[in-house]
């Protein structure tokens, strides 16, 4: 099925295939043995230390995307590649080894409830490395005042609000230094405050840190700010890609609709039905 | 994550688990185990066993020193055999001794009573595998009641 | 018609693929190489939410019942004159039957549901897919202890049940309704033997406890991961798990004791 046509002609590559930190080449996906087509012939590029926007409407499955590169699915078809290494043709130790590199902030923070905050910072280093505890108590704290949480490392995680754990997730996803992270809708349900300080976070992380970032949301007017690069996802593949600059100026209708919230379009308002007509009257003549 | 008082908490769960297990098995078990330790066997044919089965007692004046271990028919007859297993400390039973078999109270279970026979000078003791054949029968009910009406009869 | 029996062998093909699934978390949760320093202080927590915890609802469950059959079996047995045979009736039904089988499905209705709905929690929240993410095992790390702290502790858990529950006979027997204390426990030895009724029971808890700890972790581990699909996992394994356990109660007996 070719994705061309749905693809603005002006649009730029976002870099070549070796400075690309993750390459998804042609991927098809469906959940549970072909019941459910995700994508179909997908495609990207994701550039190395640059923050990646992933875009769509909802339920378009663009979690399912993360846990791809993740390799926690596997599609049926196509490659994905991290570094360079087909991520789904390891073993698992090599497979687990992979993921120490890369990281993800669920939707909802994923602490584990029945530690600390500091603990759940701990946790990847304890888990991971043989450091001593004095300095993972260094690195621990390091990381929480990145975040800004350093004098809430005693809390539950039930104690936290919603933006708090967030943070902390944040803190205990970069405290192994990963290249990758991976954010699944980090602005979603926040107050303009906290909405403000995850934008920022995810900017200094990138700036300082030179981590890949790949964020994943419907947020528009917050990610355009600071994405380099924007896909967006829509009909099983991607349907337009480009700088925030380039997208806001294109004339396809979809790409159109979708950056300026627009309430029909191509995708429609009306759930698929009879025309109304029909089911108004076309009730009493069938009596 | 895991501290002082937990584990104090589980070893002592441990100790009280172990502690009713000590409890149930000197206090309400059968702790002379007969069937551990050295035995031999001997062997009765019976008339008739009555109720009596595998693992019923083998008792001498009410003492247990043993356990029915099969219960077989032999020979062209078909007679029931009964082979016991008995606790080799009580190993001097001399041939002349008898074997009934008794219940215990009046719904109780049946067993096997032996009794230990005189002692002289022509007398052998019981070997394993040795057959013991002054035996009394079980006592069965119909035959009871029938003898019971003959001798009203006879009245 | 045809509809039915589509529906009876789709439901056929979902139990035999579910029980696949749950047979291969459990394997995958338990074979391999142990991490001793890692998995003991696990262990210890969850021995101590399972067992210790259980520990309070398994004395008040067994003494009562004791005492119940002590009760009941003084007014069946005083007719036939038998009441010297209490002992052994309130040992050999506990340490047999009771002791093991009520222990299993307290253990289900509190420890299993619990486990079940942790568990689901964690998936619901993401948790288990962090671990994986992080690189670690979920199915080490969170099922396996949890799996080890149940099969250990409702054997334990039994044994005070049925300990407790003749001490409970006792206490109606000889202190309130007169049973002579030494008959009491004097028949109750003759009768109950070590290898026949103490470790046939022990054996049956290992397999109730084997089989309550799987189905709860198996339930949690493969619910849908909403708040709907929690509870529902969550009755489910209660029913479930009850269910089995006087199944192969049944089973068992017949085995044991036929």
């Amino acid at each position: 099925m070719q994705t061309a046509s749905h693809v603005p002609s002006q649009s730029s590559s976002p870099c070549a295939d070796d400075e690309a930190l993750v390459v998804i080449d042609s991927i098809d996906f469906a959940h549970g043995f072909g019941a459910h087509q995700v994508y179909r012939g997908l495609s990207m590029r994701i550039p190395k230390g640059k923050i990646t926007a992933v875009m769509g409407p909802s339920g378009i499955g663009k979690t399912t995307l993360l846990r791809l590169i993740g390799a926690q699915l596997r599609p049926q078809q196509g490659k994905i590649t991290f570094a360079g290494v087909d991520i789904h043709a390891l073993g698992r130790t090599e497979l687990y080894d992979v993921r120490k590199r890369m990281s993800m902030l669920f939707q909802s923070g994923a602490l584990f409830t029945d530690m600390t905050v500091y603990d759940n910072v701990a946790f990847p280093l304890r888990e991971h490395t043989e450091l001593p505890e004095s300095m993972i108590d260094t690195i621990v704290k390091l990381k929480l005042e990145a975040v800004g949480l350093r004098g809430a490392r005693h809390l539950m995680p039930a104690e936290l609000s919603g933006g708090m754990a967030r943070r902390a997730a944040l803190a205990r996803a970069i405290a192994l230094d990963p290249e990758l992270v991976m954010y699944d809708e980090p602005f979603a349900g926040q107050d303009p405050i906290s909405m403000g300080v995850i934008v920022k976070l995810i900017k200094e992380l990138n700036q300082s840190l030179g981590v890949t970032s790949i964020v994943v949301t419907h947020d528009v007017a917050e990610v355009m700010t600071i994405a380099d690069y924007v896909y967006i996802i829509a009909n099983k593949t991607v349907v337009g890609h480009g700088t925030p600059a380039e997208l806001k100026q294109s004339s396809n209708p979809l790409i159109h609709q979708f950056l300026h919230g627009e309430a029909d379009g191509p995708v429609p308002f009306h759930y698929a039905a009879p025309s109304l007509a029909d089911d108004l009257l076309g009730a009493q003549h069938a009596r | 994550m895991e501290s002082r008082n937990t584990q104090l908490a589980v070893g002592l769960f441990v100790i009280i688990g172990i502690l009713a297990l000590l409890f149930l098995g000197l206090r309400a078990a059968n702790t002379s185990a007969v069937t551990s330790g050295e035995t031999y066997r001997l062997y009765a044919k019976f008339d008739n066993i009555g109720g009596l089965k595998e693992r019923s007692p083998v008792k001498v004046g009410g003492v247990v020193v043993g356990r029915v271990s099969r219960i077989t028919l032999s020979g062209e007859y078909y007679e029931p055999l009964v082979e016991m297993t008995i606790s080799a400390t009580y190993n001097k039973f001399p041939d002349t001794s008898s074997v009934s078999i008794l219940t215990s109270g009046l719904l109780g279970e049946q067993y096997i009573g032996l009794n230990p026979g005189f002692i002289d000078e022509t007398v052998e003791m019981l070997q394993d595998g040795d057959q013991i054949y002054d035996t009394k029968s079980a006592l069965v009910l119909e035959d009871l009641i029938g003898q019971f009406l003959f001798s009203q009869g006879n009245d | 018609m045809l509809d039915r029996i589509a529906a009876l062998g789709r439901v056929t093909l979902d139990t035999v693929a579910g029980a696949g699934a749950a047979l291969l978390m459990l394997l995958k949760a338990l074979i391999g190489k142990p991490n001793v320093r890692k998995s003991w202080p696990l262990l210890m927590q969850q021995m101590y939410a399972v067992g210790v915890l259980s520990l309070i609802i398994i004395v008040v469950s067994g003494l009562f019942i004791g005492m119940v059959l002590g009760l009941q079996g003084y007014n069946i047995l005083v007719d036939f004159g038998a009441e010297q045979s209490l002992g052994p009736m309130v040992a050999l039904s506990l340490l047999r039957e009771l002791g093991p089988v009520v222990t299993a499905l307290l253990f289900a209705g509190r420890a299993g549901s619990s486990l079940t709905a942790e568990i689901g929690l964690m998936k619901a929240t993401e948790q288990l897919s962090s671990l994986e993410m992080m690189g670690v095992d979920p199915l080490r790390r969170v099922i396996a202890p949890r799996f080890w702290a149940g099969f250990y502790s409702m054997p334990l858990l039994a044994l005070v049940f049925s300990a407790v529950g003749i001490f409970g006979g006792y206490l109606v027997g000889v202190r309130w309704l007169g049973v002579d204390e030494g008959a009491f426990w004097s028949v109750m030895q003759a009768n109950v033997e070590w290898g026949q009724d103490i470790v046939n029971g022990i054996i049956k808890s290992l397999v109730f406890a084997f089989v309550v700890t799987w189905i709860a972790l198996h339930k949690g581990y493969s619910c849908t991961p909403t708040s709907v699909g929690i509870s529902r996992a969550t009755t489910s394994t209660v029913v479930t798990a009850s269910l089995a356990v006087l199944g192969l109660d049944f089973v068992l007996t017949a085995l044991m004791f036929g």
